[in-house]
């Protein structure tokens, strides 16, 4: 009965219900889990960090997938979510009590910051294709790095303080005060307001703002512009307008991944590792190997490659390799077009010998 | 295009929940492992030595790995020793390590894997910024950790947390006053990494204490972890401001193209590393002679000639092929400590981790150890260490200490 | 003074990125693709380098030849293994393979060659000018790089200009498909091309870890972003444009740091970029592009 329910209503709400239904089921299969104690700490600290990717990913790939347009800077946006919320949660922390309530504050904070951002990047983004495009986010990216690694801001009696680039010149003695933001060594002592709960809060919001966007008239018309900007303008779409919708509404889901990403950490420093271009392209791994313009398949391999090197963590010296090795070869399964034909190939076996079965039933 | 993308996503789930069971599989597997483990120390507990599991957490891979592989390599050296000669109280050491690549998130997650594996006693982490993010971890879990090197005074703000190196405040505060004691200099550029905390610390503090000290700083010159391989510039700066010497407040690798390149421009002042600069001349084919004169402010000298120090160095030597660097002493020291702290609290391994926390952070405020990284070294609550910095010069290419 | 100074910085630091984005822009040029590995192959290519050197006691010229058979063999395996069944998937796929490709080598490094620093010794045996004095430097290893740059520039252009397999990469670049239908060997003039591209890249590697002489494992990945960036200024595809657009990125560090801020010498050097892109949206030679309805 349901299977036909399912087979009778429009395929992308079919598909985007296994979407939620899945996130959903995961949830509860985790929680259950974790009630009764068998889940290990380690998969217990990573539930939130999936979370953080899967996120990020979402955002990425109404970008690459859905705009068409290669954004090596994602991790700039993190940067900005992460230090945004970091801030106002560690500002505001005194004055409100409510850990949810703060918590939410700093998640619109880092939402706003990150969509500021986004839309300012945006508009050279209008003006570039392809590799030119990629770089200048990637370059974006490493000069919010760059900057937020010399922001000094403290808070004593005498108010707020702040400095670019040097600490003297803001006479703030450190004794009778605190630092919010200190250069190199970041945000301290973050409240650790993200669980995950929340996080699959923020995914099930993301995932229903995504897929809304993208079955409405905006979204098609965004995806117009992907497949063919000069058909699509001649139609009258506005180019201009849909790219930097899709573009903001991008960075503002990668910012509100940064702002849980820095509430599960007690400290957010910006460094390579975690905000630099090796990130960005981290997240683009994911979109890409989860398929363009699948938000599913964004969280599916958000999830898998954040469990992946944790998983390989038995093989000692190995695992970094052995990752590296895999990576490669799930690339070439998914998109290799031997591969594909392969796959069908069996996909084509199995129908069979079920039809056959069917029939001797 | 669908069906291809639906063939895909199907392969995708059931490769995810194949892992899924493979992590629950993990997690029942080390729950089963530390089962049996406690169910082994108990019965063992009778016998002659049961096991007390000490983790070690730093980077093993990526950009860092060079300072998280010879902490690790010099724990084990400790490990080894200890347990030849019949362990701690009569009982063993297991040591695990983990690898976090110098990124926050990935330590805690290295944290929680050796959590699965029983851990008892941390021995990390070996970098600042992710200790941070673990010291809250072990402060809530009320496990004892020790960190050889994360020298942040951010590290030890909770209780449970103790350090074996020097804090970066305090070797920029102990730099300028060397210097300015030993009267070296008074014109002092700097060359600093401003996207490290370790550099960026001590070269806060150098700068707050100069001016006390009688020294002028006439540049004070950045590079950052993205752009490390020219220093022409920052020497450039140096030079024309007239510095009579170069505070470098950062690590070997870095250290030896900014002497290459001050000796390909001609210049030559007085330069001064702290702890981090211990390794140059351990780095394979470096030409010694451009070290020559360099000064560092360090706990530890791979070729001093007191007993403990030639052990562990032949040691490091004989089971890595390399000179160990502080790193690697440190972390020997740690371990030594952890022992020495549970010989003093007497607490044996079949407590609980919080038992041996709350005994071990109480009794090191108590103990006095004699290491390769200083002697008489004490801590007090604060988890801060007292002991003294030598100050080191390189005199024909090898390491000499200074009076 | 000073300027001067740092002006010949600025080119012998971007002499050395130059060298490095020529091989990246071939690989893009021909194959269309950002090959992420190649900064670490140029890091194999030191570590050949270094270890024939200081172990076995080699001679510096045999010992580079060496390194340049290596990189090209590994550029060869590495096209075969792990891009060349991507060919007809998106370009996409191919730049996650090769960042799959360049964690591989950076760890299969740091298991080979462990994680410690090695300090290189300067192959380069030319020694440097001096002007004005002696207030003026230029040392060998600039001169050596910039020459080195230019030569392997005008070779390549000769190359692709004047012989049949250079013709046959032009085509493959313009149109693969109708380069196939006029019989040539498409898979044969890309492997030729990566083939060519991580020779270079070994020279790249030599020069580079001669200037600034340490190797670690990680040593290719950031040199391998800049020069991307390079590439990308002076028109990513196009041969003299990453020669300029590698000495300019170098001069505009250089002068960044020295006048303006050392700390934000990478905001610097970025923002510089965004601002060439937004004026010219195909980087300083590129070829304009010309859309297709």
């Amino acid at each position: 009965m349901r299977k036909l329910n399912l087979k009778t209503m429009k395929k992308t709400t079919r598909e985007e219900l296994i979407t939620f239904a899945m996130v959903i089921l995961v949830y509860i299969v985790m929680q259950i889990l974790l009630k009764t104690g068998h889940v290990s700490s380690l998969l217990e600290g990573l539930l939130v960090p999936m979370c953080v990717y899967s996120l990020v990913a979402i955002g990425l790939n109404l970008c690459v997938g859905y705009l068409g347009e290669l954004s090596l800077g994602h991790a700039g946006f993190m940067c900005v979510g992460a230090f945004t919320g970091a801030f106002v949660s560690k500002l505001l922390r005194d004055s409100v009590q409510s850990d949810l309530l703060l918590f939410l504050l700093a998640l619109a904070a880092g939402i706003i910051m990150a969509s500021v951002f986004g839309f300012l990047i945006a508009v050279p983004v209008l003006r570039l294709k392809g590799d030119y495009l990629a770089i200048v986010t990637l370059a974006f990216g490493e000069i919010i790095k760059n900057i937020v690694n010399v922001l000094y801001v403290a808070k004593d009696d005498g108010g707020i303080h702040f400095a670019f680039s040097d600490p003297k010149k803001m006479n703030f003695d450190d004794s009778n005060g605190i630092w919010l933001i200190n250069g190199a060594k970041g945000i301290n002592r973050i409240p650790n307001l993200s669980g995950f709960t929340i996080g699959i809060v923020m995914i099930l919001v993301a995932l229903f703002l995504v897929y809304n966007l993208v079955n409405s008239r905006s979204g098609r018309a965004i995806m117009a512009i992907r497949d063919n900007n000069i058909a699509a303008e001649s139609v009258g779409i506005n180019i201009t307008k849909y790219k930097l919708m899709a573009f903001t509404v991008s960075a503002a889901i990668a910012g509100a991944g940064g702002v849980l990403y820095a509430h599960n950490l007690s400290t957010v420093t910006a460094t390579p590792t975690n905000f630099g271009y090796n990130m960005s392209i981290m997240i683009l791994v994911f979109v890409v190997l989860g398929g363009m313009g699948s938000l599913r398949g964004s969280v599916i391999s958000a999830v898998l490659l954040t469990l992946l090197p944790e998983v390989l963590r038995g093989l000692k010296d190995y695992r970094m390799l052995i990752y590296s090795i895999v990576l490669i070869a799930m690339m070439l399964f998914n998109w290799a077009p031997k591969s594909i034909e392969w796959r069908k190939r069996i996909a084509g076996k199995l129908q069979k010998t079920k039809e056959i079965k069917k029939e001797e039933a | 295009m669908k069906k291809f993308n639906k063939a895909l996503s199907a392969v995708v789930a059931s490769a995810m929940v194949l892992s899924m069971a493979a992590c629950g599989g993990n997690a029942a597997d080390s729950n089963s492992q530390a089962a049996s483990s406690a169910a082994g120390s108990n019965t063992e507990q009778s016998g002659t030595g049961a096991a007390f599991v000490i983790g070690g957490i730093g980077p093993l891979t990526g950009g860092a790995a060079i300072y998280g592989t010879a902490a690790m390599n010099g724990a084990q050296i400790a490990v080894d020793e200890i347990n030849a000669a019949g362990g701690i109280n009569g009982a063993q050491i297991k040591f695990l390590k983990e690898d976090d690549q110098h990124d926050p998130e990935k330590s805690i997650n290295a944290y929680n894997s050796l959590k699965d594996q029983g851990m008892q006693i941390l021995m990390g982490t070996v970098t600042s910024t992710p200790c941070v993010a673990v010291a809250d971890k072990t402060a809530a879990d009320g496990m004892f950790e020790l960190t050889p090197s994360a020298s942040s005074t951010d590290v030890i703000v909770n209780d449970n947390v103790f350090q074996v190196c020097f804090t970066d405040p305090n070797q920029g505060a102990k730099s300028a006053e060397y210097i300015s004691d030993k009267k070296l200099a008074t014109k002092i550029g700097i060359i600093y990494d401003s996207s490290d905390v370790y550099s960026s610390g001590i070269k806060d503090t150098f700068v707050k204490m100069a001016p006390e000290k009688g020294l002028e700083i006439v540049a004070e010159e950045a590079f950052t972890a993205d752009s490390k391989t020219d220093f022409s510039t920052q020497l450039q700066k140096c030079q024309s401001a007239g510095a009579e010497l170069v505070f470098m407040p950062f690590y070997y690798t870095e250290a030896s193209i900014v002497l290459t390149q001050a000796n390909g421009m001609g210049y030559a002042p007085i330069f001064f590393g702290v702890d981090g600069m211990d390794g140059i001349l351990g780095a394979e084919n470096f030409d010694t002679k451009l070290a020559e004169g360099l000064y560092m402010l360090t706990p530890f000298a791979a070729d001093a000639t007191d007993e403990a120090t030639v052990k562990f160095v032949d040691a490091y030597q004989k089971s890595y092929g390399e000179t160990p660097i502080q790193f690697a002493a440190d972390a020997y020291d740690a371990i030594y400590i952890i022992k020495a702290a549970i010989e003093q609290a007497n607490v044996t391994p079949d407590q609980s981790v919080k038992e041996i926390g709350d005994a071990l952070k109480s009794t090191i405020t108590t103990i006095k150890y004699d290491g390769i990284t200083g002697s008489n070294m004490t801590w007090d609550a604060s988890g801060e260490v007292s002991k003294a910095p030598m100050a080191i010069i390189i005199k024909d290419g090898a390491y000499a200490s200074v009076e | 003074m000073n300027f001067l100074i740092y002006l010949i910085n600025g080119i012998g630091l971007g002499s050395v990125y130059a060298i490095i984005a020529l091989g990246y822009t071939m690989v893009y040029g021909i194959a269309k693709m950002l090959n992420f590995a190649h900064g670490d192959v140029i890091m194999i290519g030191c570590y050949t380098v270094f270890l024939t050197m200081t172990r076995y006691g080699m001679d510096p010229y045999i010992s580079v030849a060496l390194s340049v058979v290596v990189c090209t063999l590994l550029g060869i395996m590495i096209e075969k293994i792990a891009y060349k069944p991507l060919r007809r998937a998106t370009s996409l796929a191919v730049l996650i393979t090769a960042i799959g490709v360049s964690y591989f080598l950076q760890n299969a490094a740091l298991l080979l060659f462990g994680a410690n620093t090695k300090s290189f010794s300067n192959v380069v045996n030319v020694p440097g000018i001096t002007l004005a004095d002696g207030a003026l430097k230029i040392s060998g290893t600039t001169i050596v790089t910039v020459a080195v740059c230019i030569v392997i520039m005008l070779v390549l252009t000769w190359f692709i200009k004047n012989t049949k397999a250079g013709q046959a990469m032009l085509a493959v670049s313009e149109d693969k498909d109708a380069a196939q239908l006029m019989g040539v060997n498409v898979n044969g003039t890309i492997s030729l091309t990566f083939a060519i591209g991580s020779g270079l890249a070994a020279i790249a590697g030599v020069l580079f870890c001669s200037a600034y002489p340490t190797l670690t494992p990680y040593t290719g990945s950031m040199p391998g972003i800049k020069a991307f960036t390079a590439a990308v200024f002076g028109g990513i595809g196009s041969i003299p444009g990453a020669f300029i657009g590698g000495i300019l990125l170098g001069i505009i560090e250089i002068l960044g740091r020295a006048y303006i801020s050392s700390q934000l010498s990478d905001a610097i050097v970025f923002a510089v970029l965004i601002v060439v892109l937004l004026v010219k949206p195909t980087g300083i030679l590129g070829k304009k592009i010309h859309e297709k309805v």
